[in-house]
C-alpha cells in the first residue's frame, strides 16, 4: 500500500510542477495578482507530494519490501537500519527522487523567502523551477520509476547494497553534492526571469546572491565529502583521479565560483551583467550535465548508452531544451544588458575579470578532457581515456594564477586602484613568503641532499604564504590594528577572507601532500617490519573476524617513530555475506601534519599478506581547507546587509522594477 | 581609426590569438595523455605501438596467475578469445581481480609483446565487466563461456 501511495504522490506532485510551472508564468504577462501568487502554493504543495513520496520509499526499506524492485536490488535484510535508509538514494532511481525532492525543497524555501521580492519576478521565478520539476517528475515517472514491482515472484531476499556504497560518506555526500547541483536551480531561475523580464538591475543581482552563496557552499562540502570518502573508503589512499564522475561535480562548482565573483561586481558596479546571466545559466547546465554523465550511463560505455537509450535520450533531450532555450533567450535579451558604469587599471573589476577567466578557463579545459573519450567513441577513434597529467599540467598553473592575483583580493578598490599602491603592498608579504617558502622545505628533509629539496614544495608554499600574508596584511589594516575594531568588520569580509585562506590550506594539503607521499607496497610475514617516512611499521599478525553482514580479516600494524610506539592500526579485508563482494577497509590515523595508511591487499600463501603503507604529510589540510571555504562561503551568505538593504529596498523596489524598460 | 576601435581591435586579435594557443595546447597534451585501448589480438599482430602508455585487458587466463615468492611481481595472462597477452606488474592486485573474470591492465608493451603494467583494474563490482573488454570479446569465446555455464 505505501508504495502505491508514494507512486500517487509522485504523480501529484507532476501536476502541481504544471500548474507552478504554467499559470504563474501566464499571470505575470497577464498582471492577474492572484494567478501569480498560485506558484508559491503550489512549491509548498509539490514539496509535501514529494516529501511523501520520498518518505513512502524509505518505509519500503525499513520493511525490507522486496517486492519493489529498486529495494531489492539495493538492500537486504541484513543491511543495519542506517544504511538502509542510505540506500534510499544509493542507486540511479532513488537519488533522483532525492534531487526532486531537493529542488522542490529549494522551490519552497524561494517560495517562503520571497516576501520581498516583486510579485511578478518571484512568480516567473518559481515558474521557471516549477518547469524544471516537470522534467525530473517526468524522468522519474516514465524512465526510472523507483516503486517498479517485482511481480508475480518477489525474491525473498535483496541483493545488497554496494559495499562500496555502506559508509557514512554516502549518507552525506549525495545530499550535499546535489544540494548543491540543485541548488544553482536557483540563480538559473532567477536569471531566466530577468531575461524575460528585461529586469537585471543591482537589486536583482543582490536578491540572488545568498542563493548562488548557499548553494555553492553545499557542493563545496559535496566535493570535499566525495573526496574524502574515496580516500578512506576506496582503501588506497587517492583523493583525486580525474575520474569523469568527480569532473561532473567539480565543473559547475568553478563556473559557480565564477558566477558568485562577478555577481559581486554587477551587484555593486553594474558591470559584466550579461556575463553574469551566462554564468548562472551555465553553472546550472553544468549541473544537469553532470547528472547527465553520471546517471546516463553514458560513461560506462557509449554503446551501452545507445543500446538502452531510454534514459540517455531524455536527459539528453531535456539537457537541450534547457540549455538551447536558455541561450537562445539570452542571445536574444541578452545584448540589451549593457554594463552601465566603467572601470580601469587594476581595480577590483579587473581582478574579478581575471579571476573569471582563469575560472571558466579551468572548466573549458576539464570539460574538454572529459567530454573528448565519448566523442572519440561516438566517433570511432578507438577507446580513450585521458590521463591526469592533462588535467593537472593545465590545472596547477591556472590555480597557481589565481592564487597569485588572490593575494590582491582585499586591497583592490572598485572603480580604479593604482597598480604602484598595490605593489607597494605586496613587498612585505612576497619578502616573508619566499624567505619561508625557501627555508622551511629544510624542515621537512631527512637528510640535507639537493634531491630531497622538494621545488613542488618551494612553490606551494610560496603561493599559500603569499595569499595567507597578504589576507592578513589587508585583516591589519583594515582593523587598524585594534582587536576591537575586528567585530565591526562586515560578514562579507569575514566570508571573502576565511575562504581565501581555506583555498590556501587546501592547496597547502594538495601541494606538501604530493612533494612529500611516501607509499611502499610490501610482502609481509607477521614479524615483519619497514621502514618509511621515518616511521617503523611492524606487521603483527591477521586474524579473522565477523561484522554484521560481512567476514573480514583484520590485520595488526604497530607503527613506532625513533623506538617509541605511535600507534596500531588494524586495517580489514571484508568479504559480504550477500553478493560475496571483498573490499579494503583501510586503517588510518589521522593528524594535522600527517596520516599514517595502512590498507590490507591480498593473501600470498604462506600467512603472507600484501600490504601497502602510506605516509602523507598534510593531506588533512586539503579537507580542512574545503571546510574553511565553505564556512567562508556562509558567512558571506549571511551577511546583515541583504537582510537590511532588502528591507529598504522592498520599499522602492517595485517601482524600481516596473520603471526598468 | 581612431584610438578607441584601435584598442578594440588589439583586444579582439589578443583574444584570438590566446584562443589558438590554447585550444593548440590542448590538442597537443590530449593527443599526449589519451591512452587507447588494446586487446589482446592487436597486440599479438603488433598494431600497439610499443613503449607508449596504453591500456589492454581481457579475461584473466584461468590458472595463469603467478606470483613471485619474495616480492609482489605477478605475471597472468589475459585473453580475448583469439590471443593471449601476458602482463607483468609488481603491486597490489584490486580486490576484485580473479581468474576468469574481466581485468583492465595500464602500461607499455616491451620487446616481447609483454604488457609492464604499472596499474592493474577489475571490475567496480559483481555484474560489471568493463566495456572495453565486453566489446573486444570474440563471440566464439563468449558462446563457449555460455554452453560452459558460466553465470553471465
Amino acid at each position: 500500500m505505501t508504495v502505491e501511495l508514494g507512486h500517487a504522490a509522485l504523480i501529484m506532485a507532476l501536476c502541481l510542477a504544471i500548474i507552478q510551472a504554467v499559470v504563474p508564468m501566464i499571470g505575470s504577462f497577464s498582471g492577474h495578482t492572484s494567478w501569480m501568487r498560485l506558484g508559491h502554493s503550489m512549491a509548498v504543495g509539490q514539496f509535501v507530494f514529494v516529501a511523501l513520496s520520498f518518505a513512502c520509499l524509505a518505509t519500503a526499506f525499513v520493511q525490507d519490501d522486496f517486492s519493489v524492485a529498486y529495494v531489492a536490488n539495493n538492500s537486504n535484510t541484513l543491511l543495519p537500519l542506517h544504511f538502509k535508509l542510505s540506500a534510499v538514494w544509493g542507486a540511479h532511481e532513488g537519488s533522483l527522487l532525492l534531487w526532486s525532492l531537493i529542488l522542490s525543497g529549494w522551490s519552497t524555501a524561494v517560495a517562503l523567502c520571497s516576501g520581498k521580492l516583486p510579485l511578478v519576478l518571484s512568480a516567473r521565478v518559481l515558474s521557471v523551477l516549477g518547469a524544471i520539476s516537470v522534467g525530473f517528475a517526468l524522468f522519474l515517472l516514465f524512465t526510472s520509476n523507483p516503486f517498479d514491482r517485482v511481480l508475480p515472484i518477489p525474491p525473498l531476499e535483496g541483493s545488497d547494497l554496494n559495499p562500496l556504497l555502506q559508509d557514512f560518506g554516502l549518507i552525506v555526500h549525495p545530499p550535499m553534492l546535489y544540494m548543491g547541483y540543485v541548488g544553482f536551480s536557483v540563480p538559473f531561475a532567477f536569471a531566466i526571469a530577468a531575461l524575460i523580464g528585461g529586469q537585471f538591475d543591482s537589486a536583482w543581482a543582490r536578491w540572488s546572491r545568498p542563493w548562488i552563496n548557499v548553494a555553492w557552499v553545499f557542493l563545496t562540502i559535496g566535493i570535499s565529502l566525495g573526496s574524502w570518502w574515496a580516500y578512506y573508503e576506496l582503501g588506497w589512499g587517492g583523493w583525486w583521479f580525474w575520474d569523469p564522475v568527480e569532473n561532473a561535480s567539480f565543473m559547475p562548482w568553478l563556473a559557480g565560483t565564477a558566477l558568485m565573483h562577478s555577481i559581486s561586481a554587477s551587484e555593486k558596479r553594474g558591470v559584466f551583467r550579461s556575463w553574469t546571466l551566462l554564468l548562472a545559466i551555465l553553472t546550472f547546465s553544468l549541473s544537469l550535465l553532470g547528472t547527465f554523465l553520471v546517471r546516463s550511463g553514458v560513461l560506462t560505455s557509449v554503446h551501452a548508452f545507445a543500446s538502452d537509450p531510454e534514459r540517455g535520450i531524455f536527459i539528453l533531450a531535456f539537457l537541450g531544451i534547457v540549455v538551447g532555450g536558455s541561450l537562445l533567450l539570452f542571445a536574444l535579451r541578452g545584448p540589451t544588458m549593457r554594463s552601465v558604469t566603467t572601470y580601469s587599471g587594476w581595480s577590483r573589476e579587473t581582478m574579478l575579470l581575471i579571476n573569471n577567466v582563469l575560472l571558466v578557463s579551468s572548466m573549458a579545459m576539464i570539460l574538454i578532457g572529459t567530454l573528448y573519450p565519448l566523442l572519440a567513441d561516438v566517433l570511432g577513434m578507438g577507446k580513450i581515456s585521458v590521463g591526469p597529467p592533462y588535467f593537472n599540467f593545465f590545472f596547477v598553473p591556472l590555480m597557481s594564477g589565481l592564487m597569485v592575483c588572490l593575494g590582491f583580493a582585499g586591497f583592490t578598490r572598485w572603480k580604479n586602484t593604482e597598480g604602484r599602491a598595490l605593489l607597494k603592498k605586496g613587498v612585505l608579504p612576497s619578502i616573508i613568503s619566499l624567505v619561508l617558502a625557501l627555508v622551511l622545505p629544510i624542515f621537512m628533509m631527512d637528510k640535507l641532499t639537493w634531491s630531497n629539496y622538494s621545488l613542488t614544495a618551494v612553490i606551494t608554499l610560496l603561493l599559500v604564504l603569499w595569499v595567507v600574508t597578504m589576507s592578513l596584511e589587508d585583516l591589519w589594516l583594515k582593523s587598524r590594528g585594534k582587536l576591537s575594531s575586528l567585530s565591526s568588520l562586515s560578514g562579507s569580509y569575514w566570508g571573502m577572507l576565511i575562504a581565501h585562506i581555506g583555498l590556501a590550506v587546501c592547496a597547502l594539503g594538495v601541494g606538501l601532500s604530493t612533494a612529500y607521499d611516501a607509499q611502499k607496497d610490501l610482502r609481509m610475514v607477521p614479524g615483519d617490519t619497514t621502514e618509511l617516512g621515518g616511521y617503523q611499521f611492524q606487521f603483527v599478525d591477521v586474524k579473522r573476524i565477523e561484522g554484521p553482514n560481512f567476514i573480514a580479516y583484520r590485520g595488526n600494524v604497530e607503527v613506532r617513530s625513533g623506538g617509541e610506539f605511535v600507534v596500531s592500526l588494524s586495517p580489514e579485508k571484508r568479504n559480504y555475506k550477500s553478493g560475496g563482494q571483498v573490499m579494503t577497509e583501510a586503517d588510518i590515523d589521522g593528524q594535522l601534519h600527517r596520516d599514517l595508511y595502512v590498507s590490507l591487499g591480498e593473501p600470498l600463501g604462506d600467512q603472507a599478506w600484501a600490504i601497502r603503507f602510506q605516509v602523507k604529510p598534510f593531506v588533512r589540510c586539503i579537507w580542512l581547507g574545503s571546510l574553511l571555504i565553505g564556512l567562508g562561503g556562509l558567512l558571506a551568505a549571511f551577511d546583515k546587509r541583504y537582510r537590511r538593504r532588502r528591507l529598504q529596498k522592498s520599499v522602492n523596489s517595485s517601482s524600481e522594477g516596473l520603471a526598468f524598460e | 581609426m581612431n584610438s578607441l576601435r584601435k584598442q578594440r581591435l588589439q583586444v579582439v586579435v589578443l583574444i584570438i590569438m590566446a584562443g589558438i594557443a590554447a585550444s593548440g595546447l590542448i590538442i597537443y597534451m590530449l593527443g599526449q595523455n589519451a591512452n587507447y585501448f588494446y586487446t589482446p589480438s592487436q597486440i599479438a599482430k603488433g598494431e600497439a605501438p610499443q613503449g607508449v602508455f596504453l591500456r589492454a585487458g581481457g579475461m584473466v587466463v584461468e590458472g595463469s596467475l603467478l606470483r613471485d615468492p619474495n616480492s609482489l611481481a605477478v605475471e597472468f595472462k589475459v585473453t580475448d578469445g583469439n590471443a593471449v597477452l601476458i602482463i607483468q606488474h609488481t603491486g597490489i592486485l584490486p580486490d576484485l581481480f580473479d581468474e576468469g573474470e574481466a581485468a583492465i591492465a595500464a602500461g607499455k608493451v616491451d620487446q616481447n609483446l609483454v604488457l609492464q603494467a604499472t596499474e592493474v583494474l577489475a571490475k567496480h563490482d559483481e555484474n560489471y565487466m568493463p566495456p572495453e573488454v565486453a566489446e573486444s570479446m570474440s563471440e566464439a569465446y563468449l558462446n563457449k563461456r555460455k554452453t560452459e555455464g558460466g553465470s553471465r
